[in-house]
């Protein structure tokens, strides 16, 4: 029996083929079009700063590229490659980001859609605290409406992917504890607010003697002692509070800025 | 206008990986059809979307919003894949094309059969002249439209068209002519 057209058809179709696997990401890596990586400065050393189409996806401190590469590769199952000089906003963002260095403000692109729903929620969060200022973990968890999530926000605070440009070294525990930091551990944390001009000494000490908050006599308004606000106050109106409940009985309010609350437990 | 080509006329770097993720199939399986083997055909698959790459970076927006991303992407392959074939005999003699069908990574009896299947069309087929083999394989391997078929061939719908149809036609006859021997073999 002689063959139809339709069979002919079917058979030619049979030999339709696929790329073959990975096609996208060679031309993407030859085209340099796929993600990249820098180094720059850093406060306490220099950086690895790697950013994409969707934004800066992962920084660590520079040490073998190699394994920046690998670990790149396992985080997002894509290669990256080093580049000389990253693109301007990136670079204008690093600069804004890590230095402090004015501009306008620009929003800053970051890659966190690996993440799970509430560690994005976290660093984004997070990326509000002001340069030079500290919040607690319970501040965060607070924000976020979870106020008792306080070690979740450890947790994610402690993964964070993209250290100095998220600011997890401006995390602090509740007790004045400058708490873990993984890109070198609290003497790495204590280094980094100092060169934002924190006194990170001060800042330890207050807390040392039970001290929370500070208020003013004059504006009866109380902040964390390293918000901008609390940092005005003079010393002979500077009234120190131990606990929210301090402030009410004196009937002080919260500041604005800082919006200060409570650990949920004295532990955290 | 198209998503993907507004995208690519306002961040071309940031969209060109998806024209890439869209198109590498086809791209890929033109190269294929006329150089015969896979490591060449990645190489020209490649070397199209590089060139693809660097006309859109020189497009003004308008042509590039006008683009059919298609026809023009496997005509770039289909040229550059032409230039390898060329350069290529020069020094060595083609091998036989039917031979280098693609493997799947196939499982056991069926698949051996399907395969067989598979490659005596790749044979059929690369036994066509020219001028009907790169018609009918861009046709009904890669599944362009005949409009696309016209585009990327530089010719008239009509005359692409009957070639496609000539094409097919010829390749029910030599498959018809393949079985009347075989059953002659057998009878013998």
């Amino acid at each position: 029996m002689a063959v139809t057209d339709e069979q002919v058809i079917a058979g030619l179709e049979s030999l339709r083929t696929t790329a073959t696997v990975g096609f996208t990401e060679r031309v993407a890596d030859r085209l340099r079009l796929g993600d990249a990586y820098v180094q720059v400065d850093g406060p306490i050393g220099p950086l690895f700063v790697a950013y994409g189409a969707r934004g800066i996806s992962l920084v660590e401190r520079v040490a073998d590229a190699g394994e920046f590469e690998e670990e790149f590769l396992a985080t997002f199952g894509r290669p990256v490659h080093r580049v000389d000089r990253a693109p301007e906003l990136i670079q204008r963002v690093i600069e804004a980001r890590v230095w402090g260095r004015p501009g306008q403000q620009v929003k800053v692109p970051l890659e966190l859609d690996q993440l799970p729903d509430f560690e994005r929620q976290v660093l984004l969060k997070v990326l509000e605290i002001p340069r030079g200022e500290v919040r607690p973990y319970a501040w965060v968890a607070a924000e976020l409406g979870r106020p008792l999530a306080v070690r979740a926000v450890g947790n994610a605070v402690a993964r964070n992917p993209i250290p100095f440009i998220i600011p997890c070294h401006r995390v602090v525990r509740s007790d004045g504890r400058i708490g873990n930091y993984g890109a070198g551990g609290p003497t790495a944390k204590r280094a980094v607010l100092e060169s934002e001009g924190l006194d990170t000494s001060e800042m330890e000490r207050l807390p040392a003697k039970g001290v929370r908050f500070i208020g003013s006599e004059t504006t009866h308004i109380y902040c964390y002692p390293s918000c901008r606000n609390a940092r005005r106050i003079t010393d002979e109106h500077r009234v120190p509070f131990r606990s929210v409940e301090e402030t009410r009985r004196v009937g002080y309010r919260a500041c604005r800025v800082c919006r200060p609350v409570d650990a949920p437990f004295r532990a955290a | 206008m198209d998503d993907l080509l507004a995208r690519l006329v306002t961040d071309l770097d940031g969209s060109f990986v998806d024209l890439v993720q869209m198109h590498q199939d086809l791209v890929f399986g033109v190269a294929l059809r006329v150089v015969g083997d896979g490591a060449s055909a990645e190489d020209v698959a490649q070397e199209a979307f590089a060139r693809a790459y660097q006309a859109l970076k020189s497009y003004p927006a308008e042509r590039i919003s006008e683009l059919k991303p298609r026809p023009w992407l496997a005509q770039i392959a289909l040229n550059l894949a032409r230039n390898h074939v060329r350069s290529r005999r020069l020094h060595t003699e083609l091998d036989d094309v039917a031979n280098r069908v693609p493997s799947v990574e196939d499982g056991p009896v069926r698949l051996a059969e399907r395969r067989e299947d598979r490659r005596m069309w790749a044979r059929l087929l690369a036994g066509l002249p020219d001028r009907y083999r790169l018609a009918v394989a861009l046709r009904h391997v890669e599944g362009l439209s005949y409009e696309d078929l016209s585009v990327t061939l530089s010719r008239p719908v009509g005359s692409v068209k009957s070639d496609v149809h000539r094409g097919v036609a010829l390749l029910r006859a030599a498959y018809d002519g393949e079985q009347r021997v075989a059953a002659q073999k057998e009878a013998v």
